[in-house]
């Protein structure tokens, strides 16, 4: 297990979750996509914190704001899937296509 | 290879192959799990990196989290339970050529960069450390993120509130069209349609309401409430 090897495997985590935010159409798959390159931005922090800063306790806090972080991104996602919804009756990212109605 | 090396790369081929299959599969309620079992894959990675506070607190914030997210699911999706095939993606030639550009760039990076190494010490008491840290010099920030997910409820609950600064907030909703431009989908109400609250159509007031109750109301939300032509002309405001 070497850190270069947990970096890719992020990596690839991120990739994957940039796929899902760019392609999906519904709002709740992209943001399963942000949460996705989340999961791999936090390995990457674990990651180094393990195998690179001998164990700094600043790393650890580092990734608690990126779970944070996480948390605030779904809270205020949902909130603004519901406020969508009630105004433009809309589920999926195509009707939005303009802010002003 | 020893065993924790095993367990790291299963783990880690679960974690992208789960990944992965979240946006493959037709059910939604499935793709919820399998992004849990990415995060759990994730946590328990984080086991074996020694960060046992951040592997299990990962775990039980993602197992709560994605039940958020399977009941959203089940609320805004049309095929929750993958009866049917689908795919509803868009730009995805793009969106593969960027997630492998992207991934492609960091490996480089990875690869290509002398990476320091300095893991942690055995017998080094890392929860001990963290306590000492989040209570003591870090306490500001640590409080910060406190302060900063109150703000999120707080906004969260006003963002989804359904009445408004300037009234309710579904007022004038209305379904967008098929087409780009195009007029409303789905049914609409019998009493006048998206104008049902027009004068002229005030004394459909009731007819209103009942299409509100179907969720097409659009401008006849209003008229529902009313019991005769004056109300339904309120009605129009929702129009």
């Amino acid at each position: 297990m070497t850190l270069s090897a947990i970096l890719i495997v992020s990596a690839a985590l991120f990739g994957i979750g940039l796929y899902g935010a760019l392609s999906q159409k519904s709002f709740v798959m992209l943001m399963m996509g942000l949460e996705l390159m989340l999961n791999g931005s936090l390995l990457a922090t674990m990651g180094f914190w393990s195998l690179a800063l001998g164990g700094a306790p600043k790393g650890q806090l580092l990734a608690i704001i990126i779970m944070a972080v996480m948390a605030i991104e779904l809270a205020i996602g949902f909130a603004l899937i519901v406020a969508v919804y009630r105004k433009r009756q809309a589920d999926v990212t195509e009707a939005l296509e303009t802010l002003a109605r | 290879m020893t065993m924790t090396d095993v367990a790291f790369y299963l783990l880690s081929g679960f974690a992208i192959w789960t990944g992965w299959r979240v946006f493959r599969v037709d059910s939604m309620i499935r793709a919820t799990f399998l992004l849990l079992l990415s995060f759990t894959s994730v946590g328990l990675i984080g086991l074996l990196l020694s960060a046992s506070y951040l592997g299990a607190a990962t775990i039980f914030m993602m197992a709560v989290e994605m039940m958020v997210m399977g009941l959203f699911m089940v609320m805004f999706m049309m095929n929750p339970a993958g009866l049917n095939p689908m795919m509803m993606v868009h730009q995805h030639r793009l969106s593969i050529v960027a997630g492998l550009l992207i991934f492609a760039a960091m490996t480089g990076a990875v690869l290509l960069t002398p990476l320091p190494s300095d893991p942690v010490a055995a017998d080094r008491p890392v929860l001990r450390d963290l306590g000492i840290e989040l209570l003591g010099d870090s306490m500001l920030i640590f409080e910060t993120a406190g302060v900063t997910l109150l703000a999120t409820m707080l906004g969260a609950v006003v963002l989804s509130s359904r009445r408004g600064r300037f009234g309710p907030t579904d007022a004038g909703s209305v379904p967008p069209g098929l087409s780009a431009g195009g007029p409303p989908a789905g049914r609409q109400p019998k009493g006048g349609g998206s104008h049902g609250g027009h004068g002229g159509h005030g004394g459909h007031g009731g007819q209103g309401g009942k299409g509100a109750h179907d969720g097409h109301g659009g401008g006849g939300s209003h008229g529902g409430h009313g019991k005769n032509g004056g109300d339904g002309n309120h009605g129009g405001h929702g129009g």
